[in-house]
């Protein structure tokens, strides 16, 4: 009905007493999500808003309460330690919402998490929702519907500007997922693609990419080769200049690799609707399913 | 391969070359200079031929007639006096490094990129150096080793004898030299936390030293906290005015050569409104991130920045409020055009965390703001096309 969260899922959030980690507790827990306990060093013993358990460790905190989602609003130099902390503590699914974490620490993470069989998602992401179930990030979730287009992104705002013209379109969606706008990130767009690919409730995809790297070209030879699905997909930062970084530390051209254009050639060759506006995405979905 | 230079804080090649001098990279010895004389003085206290090199951040500066072999002292002042306020590819040139002058046998390229694909950083040898290496990617791949390092275990002994053996087949003596300054250039990598790292070239010479006569680092900047020393390094008279006051106010900009002056919040978004000025026959003056905090301080300071820019001739709010509250921006544009009022029109897209309220706010104060995209795009478009004065 979902992918990789939905109304059973337990979370913990790592950060639970910061200014953003406490702001988004409650906006979750006022969602419907499973908030089962908090994480913040020195605060162990207390309760957030009355009512959820505050640990010390996560080791701690998974042990009393069951936990098999995490999510993350520590600063980001402590960012990639909390990310090993909860993969170390059997922690199953990651959502990494800081932003700005070294990315020579993500090096180390990442092979990390890998070995302890979790999965991560982001850094620097919005994190992900199953509307009407729940939501672990900072998504809005008003924005949001349930339905069968399954989203997937590297940003954050642009993606609730597509989730909001679906919406207002009445084209719910199953489950909305940030990757992230980090040259390493966690979980990448194929992930995403195959896990849509196996849900019975996802009917189609829009994928939302950007400008820098290759995972579009390497998620859209995926599309043509592994997917039954319709896809439609979009390149942000098709008129940006070349050499310089727009923000996300992804989103760079540089030599051949990364263009608007060379991203639009690979989702055309793997039979892809393409949506040349945010708005375009409806007519192109709408025109698959 | 996904080559990442560019990213990040570059630092200048006399700057590199400390950090890699200070974990035991060989490299003739040089300074900088900022005037004719002090070039004058330091080729002379390194006696004998000297190379003065203009220090900007650009590559090409040897095809500008940024680089040049001066055979005296007085002759490298001469020299530094015509780099020094050089323009290349329109930066200019403030700083020269003066250094000796080193007689080659051969050049070799040393780099590690980090490489998004295998979520590493590749270390990328070629026996052909002295060039654009990635001219030597797209022609000759085969004369480049790629090996991906796991940074829990670091670059260990024998995969850097890999790389020298690679460069140089049957001298095991330079092998080893090589090995020694790619340990160096690893550790300099990772305890700077670059993004990128590169030797080019890295030279023989014909007595059969191993040397580097070249360097770049680029820093990532989500790692400047923990840097205060890298952070001085870094060049604002060698960056775009208008962008270095954007960053000193915590806003990602970048200029570009449009008239329609861009206010979005989230690079994914700020790209996207960039690409539909350009979808309607407009074309964007900037890149304008504003961030996911909703601070009316970034409002005032994002107007200012943009309304500095004469060619701009309307301004484009695009906001979808997530964690920004849409009432924080609304104030803010109130707060700013209070200050300052307009002299040129805006058009306010405004949708998401509390919008009722930042409506209110706009239209309490004689804006009018739209909650759709493509029509807020349309409309600054219409304007800047024929320079309208309404606001």
């Amino acid at each position: 009905m979902s992918i990789f969260i939905d109304r059973n899922s337990t979370v913990i959030v790592q950060g639970i007493t910061g200014r953003d980690g406490s702001f988004h507790t409650k906006q979750m827990i006022e969602y419907g999500t499973r908030i089962v306990g908090g994480v913040t060093p020195g605060k162990g013993g207390q309760k957030f808003e009355g009512s959820v358990p505050v640990f010390n460790t996560v080791h701690e905190a998974v042990k009393a309460t069951g936990a098999n989602t995490s999510v993350i609003y520590v600063p980001p130099m402590y960012a990639a330690d909390a990310i090993m902390e909860a993969a170390d503590a059997g922690v199953g699914f990651i959502v990494a919402i800081t932003e700005g974490v070294p990315v020579n620490d993500m090096t180390r993470v990442h092979p990390f998490v890998k070995e302890k069989g979790a999965r991560l998602l982001g850094p620097n992401c919005p994190g992900l929702i199953t509307p009407g179930q729940s939501k672990v990030g900072i998504i809005p979730g008003r924005i949001c519907t349930p339905g069968s287009i399954g989203v997937v992104s590297r940003s954050g705002t642009l993606t609730y500007e597509v989730v909001y013209q679906l919406t207002r379109a009445g084209m719910g969606q199953s489950t909305c997922v940030g990757i992230g706008g980090d040259p390493i990130n966690g979980t990448s767009f194929i992930d995403c693609l195959a896990a849509f690919e196996a849900d019975p409730h996802t009917s189609a995809v829009a994928m939302m990419g950007e400008i820098g790297g290759t995972d579009e070209q390497e998620a859209a030879e995926f599309v043509r080769t592994r997917m039954k699905k319709p896809v439609v997909g979009f390149i942000a930062g098709q008129t940006a200049p070349p050499g310089r970084r727009m923000g996300h530390a992804g989103a760079i051209i540089s030599g051949s690799a990364g263009t608007a254009a060379e991203k639009l050639a690979s989702f055309e060759k793997a039979g892809m609707g393409i949506a040349r506006r945010p708005i375009e995405f409806v007519e192109q979905l709408r025109a698959r399913m | 391969m996904d080559h990442q230079s560019g990213e990040g804080v570059n630092i200048h090649e006399f700057q590199a070359k400390e950090l890699l001098r200070a974990e035991g990279v060989p490299i003739p010895p040089g300074d900088v200079a900022t005037t004719a004389e002090q070039a004058e003085a330091i080729a002379r206290k390194i006696g004998g031929m000297v190379v003065v090199k203009a220090q900007v951040h650009t590559g090409g500066r040897g095809k500008a007639g940024g680089v040049k072999l001066a055979k005296t002292a007085s002759e490298a002042g001469q020299i530094a006096a015509k780099i020094l306020g050089m323009q290349i590819n329109g930066l200019t040139v403030h700083q020269v490094l003066v250094t000796a002058a080193a007689d080659i046998a051969s050049e070799a390229y040393v780099g590690i990129i980090l490489d998004r694909a295998s979520r590493k950083p590749v270390f990328m040898v070629s026996p052909a150096g002295g060039i654009d290496i990635e001219e030597v990617a797209a022609k000759t791949p085969e004369k480049i080793m790629k090996l991906p390092i796991d940074t829990r275990y670091g670059l260990q002994p024998y995969q850097a004898s890999e790389l020298g053996f690679f460069l140089f087949p049957d001298d095991v003596k330079k092998v080893r030299a090589a090995s020694r300054i790619m340990m160096s250039l690893y550790q300099a990598f990772m305890k700077h936390d670059a993004s990128l790292a590169e030797i080019n070239p890295l030279v023989v010479t014909p007595a059969g030293e191993v040397l580097a006569l070249d360097a770049k680092i680029s820093i990532d900047d989500n790692a400047l906290d923990r840097h205060p020393d890298l952070v001085k390094l870094r060049d604002e008279t060698a960056e775009e005015p208008s962008e270095v006051d954007a960053r000193n106010s915590s806003l990602t900009f970048i200029k570009l050569d449009g008239n329609v002056g861009c206010v979005v919040n989230g690079a994914g978004l700020a790209m996207a409104t960039m690409d539909l000025v350009k979808y309607y026959g407009g074309e964007p003056a900037n890149f304008l991130d504003i961030g996911g905090s909703s601070n009316p301080e970034k409002v005032v300071n994002a107007l200012r920045i943009i309304t500095g820019d004469p060619s701009v001739k309307v301004i484009l709010f695009n906001i979808f409020g997530g964690i920004t509250r849409t009432d924080d921006v609304a104030n803010g544009i109130v707060t700013a055009t209070k200050a300052n009022p307009l002299r040129i029109p805006i058009v306010i897209r405004l949708t998401g965390t509390n919008e009722e309220i930042a409506m209110k706010i706009l239209k309490d104060n004689g804006f009018s703001a739209s909650s759709d995209m493509d029509e807020a795009v349309q409309q600054a478009v219409a304007l800047a096309t024929k320079g309208g004065k309404a606001a």
